[in-house]
């Protein structure tokens, strides 16, 4: 298959590409939400990002919310951002880091307003926002303005067979057109960690692979009061025939194809080394990971499931493929692309391969994804520790 | 013919199950993905789709070799034949 060249997304001010037009409603802290929730009822054509954390957090905990919210706002799907905590120092930061993108963005505070004032008020904005987001219209652009993240969910024994390989597919075909790529799930990969640093494509990204696998490593061990076998793998992994955390984590690894990872980002940390592939330190929680790599700037995602992960996040639009035939059979309501052949050996891994691409390229182009239309928008913030 | 469990490499000592179940005393059909080789094997337990055969006979304390790497360890001996599972194999790690 010739790969097309382009594809149709929106051209933001600093030059990054979205395949999404949203205008956002970002709270900062749990107790906005309400009044976040209310701006985006009154407003249509916007939307809320409820989530639970943002008060008395510190030290790298704080800094990981900082850059989730930051992130997520600069993020190339979102035309503009609402933004609204309680208090306006922290409200504030997050609006000045937001605006260096140049898009519009404004900030409220509820204390000495309350809610009712502050919802009037930023709902006025929010409607200024999205009149002005409506009339942005796709326009051609090269593939490499893609942002890639892949993440596998609810994995069985097809996904290491066939589903990831896909994706492992599709990485090797559009690396060399200069797209972003970004895989994570460092718990996931324990089993497989010692190939998987083999893949660093300096040896500085291989030892600082390691480092970061091992302080994960360190930390589960540290809380673990069994072998995990109740959480990894789950149970749905195991009904589906996975066994133990290394079958799980060479079935993970195999969503990256032949291709070597650059550099090795924190959770939500963009990554500044241009074109290639890119390991994230998250968790192996699909919600949490992907709201991680939505928030380090990726603009459309890959994910492969077994048993039939349901996934999706409100701002990266989720791919889904599987090649259980049980579950597409089951639950094809949840299936964008269909690669189940490949296991009664009538489809290829190439033909899989070129199947996905153009699946990810329609839903870059507006398509919606099978999660959107299920309203699935689960914004899950990585919390590192307690609060003070 | 019809393929009925898919071994990744040819190191492995276990394969999986693509078809919706095999039955005991099943011949099956075996393709192994890194060399293009078929060879047959006939199933001991019925086996669901996405779970394992032992391909050959396996003892307590020995290796899993699935991807042609290290997956576990047996904990309870297995036949050739026999469905691989949670019941005779652990993790090595956690």
């Amino acid at each position: 298959m010739e790969i097309p060249k382009s594809f149709l997304g929106y051209k933001r001010e600093n030059d990054r590409v979205g395949t999404r037009n949203h205008v956002i409603i970002l709270p900062v802290d749990d107790i906005s939400n309400a009044c976040a929730e209310a701006v985006a009822n009154n407003i249509k054509g916007t939307m809320a990002l409820p989530h639970s954390y943002g008060r008395l957090q510190f030290g790298a905990d704080l800094d990981l919310h900082f850059r989730t919210m930051i992130g997520t706002g600069k993020n190339p799907n979102v035309a503009a951002v609402i933004v609204i905590g309680i208090e306006p120092k922290w409200t504030k930061r997050i609006v000045d880091e937001i605006a260096k993108t140049g898009k519009p963005v404004e900030g409220f505070h509820i204390e000495r307003t309350g809610d009712i004032g502050t919802i009037m008020k930023a709902s006025k904005k929010a409607q200024e926002f999205a009149m002005w987001a409506s009339e942005k219209q796709r326009e051609e652009c090269p593939l490499s303005d893609l942002w890639i993240s892949v993440k596998c969910g609810e994995s069985d024994t097809t996904s290491g067979l066939a589903a990831n390989p896909t994706v492992g597919n599709l990485m090797d075909k559009l690396e060399p057109l200069g797209v972003h790529l970004c895989f994570g799930e460092t718990s996931e990969l324990t089993g497989a960690e010692k190939v998987c640093a083999t893949r660093g494509a300096t040896p500085e990204a291989s030892k600082k692979f390691m480092k970061t696998w091992s302080d994960y490593n360190d930390f589960i061990l540290k809380e673990a009061t069994d072998d995990l076998s109740d959480s990894q793998p789950t149970a749905g992994n195991i009904a589906g025939g996975l066994t133990t955390i290394e079958e799980k984590a060479f079935g993970n690894f195999q969503k990256i194809g032949n291709c070597k990872f650059i550099d090795v980002l924190e959770p939500a940390e963009e990554p500044t080394k241009g074109k290639g592939l890119y390991f994230m330190d998250t968790s192996s929680a699909a919600a949490e990971c992907i709201t991680l790599q939505a928030a380090a700037g990726f603009n459309i995602h890959l994910f492969p499931t077994g048993q039939g992960n349901i996934v999706g996040n409100p701002i990266e639009p989720v791919v889904k493929l599987t090649a259980n035939p049980l579950t597409v059979k089951g639950m094809g309501e949840h299936i964008d692309c269909d690669v189940s052949k490949i296991l009664s050996r009538e489809m290829s891994m190439s033909e899989a391969g070129d199947e996905l691409i153009k699946s990810m390229i329609r839903v870059a182009n507006g398509r919606l994804t099978c999660a959107e239309t299920l309203g699935h928008k689960e914004f899950v913030m990585t919390k590192l520790y307690r609060s003070a | 013919m019809a393929t009925d469990i898919i071994i990744h490499d040819e190191k492995d000592n276990v394969g999986v199950v693509v078809i919706d179940k095999i039955s005991p005393k099943q011949d099956c059909a075996c393709w192994i993905m890194e060399n293009d080789k078929t060879i047959q094997i006939q199933s001991v337990d019925e086996i669901q789709l996405g779970h394992k055969i032992a391909m050959v006979d396996l003892n307590e304390g020995d290796t899993i070799l699935k991807y042609g790497h290290d997956i576990g360890k047996v904990v309870k001996s297995i036949k050739k034949g026999e469905h691989v599972h949670v019941h005779n194999v652990k993790t090595k790690k956690w």
